[in-house]
Order: C-alpha cells, then structure tokens, then sequence
C-alpha cells in the first residue's frame, strides 16, 4: 500500500473514531445510563454533567498512562537490573555512573548547555522580536531567523559540520583564518570551548521559536502603557527594559524553561558531530551510547535526566498556567 | 502657567485628511474641552498636544514656543489615558514615580511628591498595591497622581472617565473638577463624548466636527447661541429640533411661515433682503410649552410618550422624512399619545437657521 494512501486512512480512521467515540459515548451517557426522564430528570442531567468531562479525559488518560506514565516505572525498574536485565542489582547502576569520569563530565557539560543555551536563545530571540517589530522587511527577517526550526537537529548539525570543517575552502571558520594567513584550526577540538560551538547549533535552532513566541507577547502589550513611559520621559532602552520587558516577564520564563527541557533532551547535535569525544559528551548522548549495549545503565541515565528536568518543568507549567490566566 | 497657541494645525495620514487648519488660543488656567461625534479628531487633535502624533501642518506654540519637534517628555505635559494606562507591574508608588525616577530626583523628592499627591487623591493607602488589586476609579485617581506629581504646565485628559461606571462617572467628575480648582494656573484639556462632562467641567467647548471646529465658546454659549445646525444639534439632549419654513416678515423679530402655514417667531432680526429666505427654525425640546391656535408654532400627534417622572418626552410623528420633533414637558403629562398636541415657544428661544449657519452670527 502507497504511504499516502495509508497516511489518509490513519486520518480517516482516527478522526472518525475520534468523532464516533464521542458521539456514541455521550449518547449512552444520556439515553441510557441517566436519561433525563423517570421521577427527577433534572437530577439525571445533572449528574451526566458530571460524568461528561470524564469521557472526553478517558482516551487521553489511558493514553497518557499507557505510553507516559508505565514507561517511567518500567524504566525505574529496569534501571535497577544489570545490562540484560537478568539479574537484580538495586542502585549499582547508580553507583558506577557516580564512579565513571565522563558521566561526570557530562553531568558538567550538561549544566554548561542548560546554563547558556536558553539564556542566548532567549535573549537573541527577545532582540529579534523587538528590532524587527516596526522594520517594513521585519516579517521578512523574521522567517529567516524562524527558518532553523524546521531543520532536524542531525541536518542542523551537519550545516555547523561545514561550518567548522578544517578545510578552509569549506569550513567558514578557516575560511576567515585563511585570508589572515593564519592556520587552519578544528574548533570542534579545541577542549572545553567545544562545548560552546556546539552549543551555538543549538542556539541557531531555538532563537526562532524563543523570537516567535515573544513577538507575540511583546505585540500583546498595551499601546497606552508604552506611551504613557514615553510621555514619562523613558528612553528606548528604559522602554525596553522598564515597561516591556517586565509585563511579558512570564512569557519569557516560560520560552526560557521550554528551551531549557529541551537541552536535556537534544543528544542529535554531540551525536552527529563529536559523537560526545573531545570532552563534549552531555547527558542524552551518554545516554545513547549505552543503549542496546546495556540498559540497565542507559535507563539509569534516562532516569537522572527526568528527575534534572523534573522541577525545571514543574516550574514551567505553573508560569505557563500563570500566564493562561 | 501655559498658553497653547494651535496655529493651521492639521494632519492627514498620507492622502487622508483627518483635521485641517485648526486655530485654537488657550489661555492659561483654562479647562478647554474637546468635544465630538466619534472619528472627528478629538482624540487625534490631543494626542498632537501630547507629541504622541506627528504634527503634520501648523505650529503648536506652548508659551509662546513652537513645539512641534519637541519630544513629548520636553513639553511639560502630562496625560491621563482612558485605559489608565498603569503599569501592571509597578506598584501604585512605583507608577506615580516611574516619570521622576527617569528625571533622576532625589529619593526625598520623589517619595515627597508621591505622597503629596496620594493623600490629595486620598491613594495613601494603595500606595505599595499593584494595579490589578485597584478598582476602575482607583485606577483612574492612580493614573491622575501619576499627571499631578509631574507638575505639569498642562494636563491632558483622553476620555478618562469612560471606563467607569455610572455612579462613579459623577464622582470622578467632581474630583477632576476641585483638582481643577486646586491647581488654578494649570492648564487642561479634556476630550470626551459625553456632553454631561462637557457641560460641567468646562471653560470653554471646543466643538469638533468634519475635519475643523464647528464651534468655541463657554458651555452656555453653545447651548444659548449655537453657531451652527450641528453645533445646536449636538449640545443638548435630546438634540434640538429643526423645522423649515420661509421668512414671511423681517426686523428686529422674524416671522417664519412653517410648511403646514403655521406662523412661528423669532427674536433672531433679519434684514429685507432675508424676505422669502428658506430658513430651519431651531427650538429645543425643553424650550416647548402647551399652546393654542393663536402663539402656536407646532401641531403634530404624538406617537411615543416617555414619562421620566422629572420630564414627559412627547415624540411627534415624523413628516416627510424628517426627524421626528421632540418636546420635553416638565412633570408627568397622561393620555397624549395618538393625540394631537399644539405646542408654542417663547421667541426668544427659536433659532433660525439658513443654509445651516445660525443668522445671529454674520
């Protein structure tokens, strides 16, 4: 079967099922189980009411339970076995990731990446929204700064991989140390500043979406407000920093802890470039690296990445909310 | 103390011209009033006080200096905006102060200023409170302390009372009037669309209409001597009502022949040469008393009664497309509706009108 034809059906299938599940459903709800007539009909809709909100949660809650929430608990366990899951022995995965150099230097690297990447994406993000609001050509700039995001974190990597190559007649970087005569350096080995190249891909990618989501607060600002600062006497950067930044001050922390979660999960950048040598390595790539070779350390990795990106997205839903409100 | 000078002021947006050589002196201490129909430029005509928009032709003189290329914060304004315009994140303290910690006072003189101007609008307890804890007239009486510890040489008032509701209207209305009086040598200027405000709060009204002023005068004025058909149409509620007729007799009191024959007068002189002149006469539905055949100068049936108790409104059946008249009776008037009513009015109380300028003007 062609995968077209095979995409239309999913679509069919799934949105018909959608529509009949809650169309059937609410209609049991409502002619069977409390059907509004008999000594109290008012009390009977009522009460299908409250059982509504149930149905429309149900797919997802046994979706959310059966792909989300089973998986973290399997993976704990997993986690606790040796690498083929033969032989049980409670935290000694833990104990020689504790023991192994380069889980530590990832663990480093890590908050490095967790440290500069939201805070550059979402600064450069919040200067790209506020410079290209009034510009004629500014939606213009703004999809080409927004264009990065519909790249693949491999395909991305593999750009900067040009970028930073050694030969000068390919790698920007030696391009520019070639016309000042000067040799041509690997920045990708160059030990700990590595870390910031890969970064920067990063970076690259996630300006554009941290740039979109605050044009639109900055956008949401009230006019009178920015006029009343002017007549106050504020100069730009007072405007800037005084009256607009403040009021879409959730808006940032939200983008800046989304951006944050997604650094401890990107391992496609160190993977496709380094491949985590040279001191690179991060969390996810570490990760990675022990798949399918042992898992009880893998799923002990993944399991310290969920319970680092835990409070940061615990914090992240509540501004979220706070925002909504 | 300031004098504004508007001098052929006018702006368009590119070929669209929203006001056109507007000439304007405002005296110092005045409370000037903008009023209008929506879209005629009030709050446009303001905003270029402000410096909030280019001015694109005319000069702006604020004591005797041209402003137009002054930035706003040089101007020595201050303006209160309808939304209030707060910012939601400072304090009701860090609001009033946000404008002198830009002009870098001194702590004292900053924290002086703000609770001076908290106790005179009696804030002094909202004072550490963001603005969302705030109801809508607090909000306001924070966006007006915020004007008020700048010192301005002139307050600019954007329909600051339309947000509020009713009751509080009124109050706030009276606050703006004794800070008025409390800040004599201050000049103001107030746009609104309500008539109420313009009314009460004014030195003089500026009436806005079709690009221009139709109208500048002291609230009584306008509603004594209108200059023109919208002016007297506008100031006044309900709006006056217009009749043709033709000059059937000149002089120091004017005879009108309505269209039904019926004879109206005039304090209004004309000349000889006005004789036969198709001319609208103007009586305010207030101005309306019960006559008869001999001093008549309306017979019509009215359709619809509204008892207000204070005033009955008597709406006559409209004639050949015209407005329908309106009539405003003291108390309460029982069993007129689909009958016919004869009404007179003192002629010093009718206008006349030809070709929409009032003929007590020219």
């Amino acid at each position: 079967m062609s995968p077209i034809l095979q995409g239309l059906i999913t679509i069919v299938l799934g949105v018909g099922g959608c529509v009949t599940y809650f169309y059937l459903s609410n209609l049991v709800l409502d002619k069977v189980i409390f059907p509004p007539k008999g000594r109290d009909p008012g009390r009977n809709i009522n009460r299908a009411n409250m059982v509504r909100p149930w149905l429309f949660l149900l797919p997802a809650i046994l979706a959310l339970g059966t792909y989300l929430a089973y998986p973290v608990v399997g993976s704990f366990w997993r986690s606790l076995f040796n690498r083929d899951g033969s032989q049980f022995i409670g935290l000694g995965n833990y104990e020689k990731l504790a023991g192994d150099d380069t889980f530590r230097q990832a663990v480093m690297n890590n908050f490095l990446w967790v440290l500069f990447v939201p805070a550059l994406a979402t600064f450069f993000g919040l200067m790209a929204a506020q410079l290209t609001d009034r510009l004629k050509w500014g939606n213009f700039a703004k999809s080409l700064i927004f264009m990065p995001m519909a790249i693949s974190f491999v395909g991305a990597s593999l750009i900067w991989k040009f970028v930073y190559a050694n030969n000068p007649t390919i790698g920007l970087i030696n391009a520019v140390r070639d016309y000042f005569h000067l040799m041509p350096v690997d920045p990708l080995q160059i030990p700990f500043w590595n870390n910031f190249f890969l970064m920067v891909i990063l970076i690259w990618i996630q300006t554009g979406f941290a740039m979109v989501i605050l044009s639109g607060a900055l956008r949401g600002i009230p006019e009178e407000t920015v006029e009343a600062a002017v007549l106050d006497g504020a100069n730009a950067f007072q405007l800037f920093f005084k009256i607009k930044v403040p009021q879409i001050m959730s808006t940032i922390v939200v983008v800046w802890t989304t951006i944050t979660i997604l650094v401890l999960k990107v391992f496609d950048i160190v993977y496709a470039t380094t491949g985590g040598n040279f001191g690179t390595q991060i969390l996810p790539s570490y990760m990675m690296q022990y798949m399918f070779r042992d898992d009880g350390r893998a799923t002990a990795v993944a399991f310290v990445i969920m319970i680092i990106v835990l409070p940061v997205m615990i914090w992240n839903i509540i501004q979220a909310r706070k925002e909504t409100r | 103390m300031a004098d504004l000078k508007l001098e052929n002021v006018s702006k368009s947006y590119g070929d669209v011209n929203v006001l056109k050589d507007i000439n304007l002196d405002i005296k110092s201490g005045e409370l000037i009033v903008f009023v209008g129909p929506s879209g005629c430029g009030k709050s446009t005509l303001l905003r270029m006080i402000a410096g909030l928009e280019k001015i694109t032709g005319g000069t702006l003189d604020i004591d005797g200096v041209r402003v137009n290329d002054v930035p706003p914060t040089n101007r020595g304004i201050a303006m209160v905006f309808q939304s209030y315009a707060l910012y939601p994140h400072m304090t009701v303290r860090d609001n009033m102060a946000f404008a002198l910690k830009i002009a870098k006072q001194s702590k004292d003189q900053i924290n002086a200023a703000v609770e001076k101007a908290a106790k005179m609008l009696q804030l002094t307890e909202y004072l550490d409170r963001l603005p969302k804890a705030l109801s809508g007239g607090q909000r306001q009486r924070v966006a007006i302390g915020r004007a008020i510890v700048r010192d301005p040489k002139v307050f600019l008032f954007d329909e600051p009372l339309s947000n509020l509701d009713a009751a509080l209207r009124v109050a706030t209305r009276i606050e703006i009037a004794q800070l008025k009086e409390s800040m004599p040598d201050r000049t103001m200027i107030y746009v609104t669309h309500d008539q109420v405000e313009a009314m009460t709060l004014a030195t003089r009204i500026v009436v806005l209409a079709n690009k221009g002023i139709a109208q500048v005068g002291s609230p009584l004025d306008l509603y004594e001597r209108p200059e023109n058909e919208f002016v007297a149409q506008f100031i006044g509620s309900p709006a006056m009502n217009l009749i043709p007729g033709k000059v059937t007799a000149t002089g120091a009191q004017t005879e009108v022949t309505l269209e039904n024959g019926v004879k109206a007068h005039s304090d209004v002189p004309t000349v000889d040469s006005d004789m036969g002149r198709a001319v609208n006469i103007g009586i305010r539905p207030e101005d309306f008393v019960p006559g008869d055949e001999a001093n008549c100068c309306f017979t019509g049936k009215v359709a619809i009664t509204e008892k207000l108790g204070e005033v009955t409104l008597l709406y006559f059946e409209p004639q050949s497309g015209r407005d329908a008249v309106i009539a405003k009776l003291p108390g309460i008037h029982n069993g007129l509706r689909g009958n016919s009513v004869t009404l007179a009015a003192d002629p010093a109380k009718v206008h006349l009108f030809a070709e929409g300028r009032s003929l007590l003007y020219r």
